[in-house]
């Protein structure tokens, strides 16, 4: 070990360049900082121009052309859009039951997720026990899982219809009746409420019990700490949750495509979904220009719904020391 | 009776009305999140003659564990348990490296645009991932990269926004002392990041390494659209498969089903307090 050199000048630091490794002006040059970070981000630029930023041009401009991988392009300007929004009845289609999806699992499993996360914030022996159970689900995902819900819910057999049976309940056709197979996936989703559960329960072990004592000593029930307490101190988690979900809840494609026997949407094409659609026209007709102008019109969709989210966060969102950035 | 009593005073208020009630909700909830996996163990046991039976057998009458060697058979099974393993943990290595890498720039290295750069960073995240997926089939196809697992592995070198996002943040709470210490001791960044903030930061590295190798293990969509030859295919591009070649004989199909989620689940016990890591560190986050 070389002793480190006492003698050298004390540096006076501002408190921006303090956020980062302080280096001695001496041994390294601001040119030589600037360097040695890029090269440090530069993994990063790669992917970004080449697997982000890049893509998204090109599929801006594949947009307005014919393009099908072995032809030329050509430039047909809008007619792609015109095609979407005027001739494609299935675009209409899987957009309603995109949104569809999206409006009932995602209030859904934010609700249970918040629920659970209350229930396990209790001081119960076993809690512990609890929370794995409640958790294990949401890391299990994939075509096992897909394959183990359609048996869950067969009509006849199935467990699910099996259960409402012994409450002298007929239980729906699930996957094999238009009006049941969007409920139905959303039944699966909600078994994985536990991942939600742990971001909740993060925060709120984070939250210190002198602010519910001090509820107490004024005589509040546990719904009046839940409502002006709990709930106001976890609204930035649901606030990342919602957005997250939302975004993620668009984009369901893997399910519905195993399900639907390898994309075709389903009965009444109930499970045909934006990306199922998408997918189809891109690497089933391989009409790239096409699917390339669908993809723009769900990044515009969830462009819009983020600034949405963020402009009513602002009202709602309660960060602690007042401004949240 | 007296006993009883005195332990109430000794576990203070364990057992009110309100824990009981929270106590038997949190049974009930468990008792339906699992019971579907004993289903699908349940009915991986049966024999064909008994999943054909109404109404169903809540317990297998004999337990057939020959369905699994039977099920294991119908595809290839071994060669396709290989080539997950192999595309998971290579792409568990390059999000880990890579990604602490990257994210070492963004927290301790002070450069010119670095704010920029990192709310850009951020700002990907929100980016759909089916709105570059056209672009880059092309790109790889036209690279020669269809039907190899470059696709599937490659992008885990080039960093991912939310594991960067992560790992910086944990590698914020490491003291600028140190750093700074070790640079005057002639170290150079590599050699910092690599030998004194790795270690420091393994929590959040391992986080990010077991959410990698399950997302990689469970994926379906990438190897369905880069992957055609038989040979080549992941557990779930099998899996899938499967499902034709045997419609419905669901106890193969849970067996099989079964076998593909067991290292899932062994993961899970084994690092189970690294899942909840990650999300306390997710939940710490501000916008």
């Amino acid at each position: 070990m070389k002793q480190i050199d006492t003698t050298l000048p004390k540096i006076q630091f501002t408190e921006k360049a303090s956020k980062a490794a302080i280096l001695p002006t001496a041994s390294q040059s601001k040119w030589k900082r600037n360097i040695t970070g890029y090269v440090f981000i530069f993994p990063w630029l790669v992917g970004f121009v080449g697997l982000t930023a890049g893509p998204l041009l090109f599929a801006l401009y594949a947009s307005f052309t014919d393009y099908n991988i072995t032809s030329k392009m050509n430039f047909i300007g809008l007619d792609n859009y015109k095609r979407m929004f005027t001739l494609d009845d299935m675009f209409w289609t899987s957009l309603w039951n995109t949104v569809y999806y999206v409006i009932f699992s995602v209030p859904l499993t934010t609700a249970g997720a918040i629920f659970a996360a209350v229930l396990m914030n209790q001081k119960i022996k076993g809690i512990k026990v609890f929370r794995t159970i409640f958790y294990l689900p949401a890391i299990l995902s994939g075509v096992a899982v897909y394959f183990l819900w359609m048996q869950l819910l067969s009509p006849s057999t199935g467990l699910v219809n099996q259960f409402l049976h012994m409450f002298g309940i007929d239980g729906p056709n699930w996957l094999f009746d238009p009006k049941w197979t969007k409920p139905a996936l959303i039944l699966m989703k909600m078994w994985s409420v536990g991942g939600g559960m742990l971001l909740y329960l993060g925060r709120m072990q984070g939250i210190s019990p002198s602010l519910y004592e001090s509820a107490e000593l004024e005589g509040a029930n546990s719904f009046q700490k839940f409502f002006h307490i709990t709930l106001p101190l976890i609204t930035p988690i649901i606030f990342f949750d919602v957005i997250t979900s939302t975004i993620g809840s668009f984009q369901i494609f893997q399910e519905a495509y195993v399900m639907t026997q390898n994309g075709t949407g389903g009965p009444a094409n109930s499970m045909l979904f934006y990306n199922l659609h998408m997918w189809n026209n891109a690497f089933k007709s391989f009409d790239m220009g096409y699917a390339s102008a669908m993809a723009w019109f769900l990044f515009i969709i969830i462009m819009v719904l983020t600034v949405l989210n963020l402009k009513a966060g602002k009202k709602w969102v309660y960060y602690e020391g007042g401004d949240g950035k | 009776m007296r006993d009883s009593r005195e332990l109430k005073i000794y576990r203070k208020k364990e057992w009110n009305s309100k824990n009981l009630v929270v106590f038997l909700i949190l049974l009930l909830g468990s008792f339906v999140l699992l019971t579907p996996l004993w289903w699908m163990i349940s009915t991986s046991l049966k024999s064909t003659q008994e999943i054909l039976q109404f109404p169903p057998s809540f317990f297998p009458k004999q337990f057939h564990f020959s369905n699994y060697i039977e099920a294991w058979k119908t595809g290839d099974f071994t060669r396709w348990s290989m080539n997950t393993l192999l595309i998971a943990v290579a792409s568990t290595v390059g999000n880990v490296l890579i990604n602490s890498f990257v994210a070492y720039g963004f927290a301790k290295v002070s450069f010119k645009g670095r704010n920029a750069l990192f709310v850009l960073v951020l700002s990907t995240m929100i980016i759909p991932g089916f709105v570059t997926l056209i672009p880059q089939y092309i790109l790889f196809s036209k690279l020669g990269w269809v039907n190899t697992y470059l696709p599937l592995i490659v992008p885990a070198f080039l960093g991912s926004a939310f594991n960067i996002f992560l790992i910086r943040q944990f590698m914020m709470t490491v003291p600028n002392e140190i750093i700074e210490a070790a640079f005057m001791d002639g170290a150079s960044h590599f050699r910092i990041w690599w030998s004194i903030v790795m270690p420091l930061v393994k929590p959040a590295l391992l986080t990010v390494g077991i959410f990698s190798f399950t997302g990689a293990w469970n994926d379906l969509l990438t190897p369905l659209l880069y992957l055609s030859d038989e040979k080549l295919y992941t557990l779930q591009l099998g899996l899938q498969t499967f499902k034709g070649s045997i419609q419905t004989q669901w106890n193969y199909l849970m067996a099989m089903s079964v076998m593909v989620l067991i290292p899932i689940i062994l993961i899970f016990f084994l690092f189970q307090s690294y899942f909840i890591k990650g999300a306390n560190l997710s939940a710490g986050m501000k916008e």
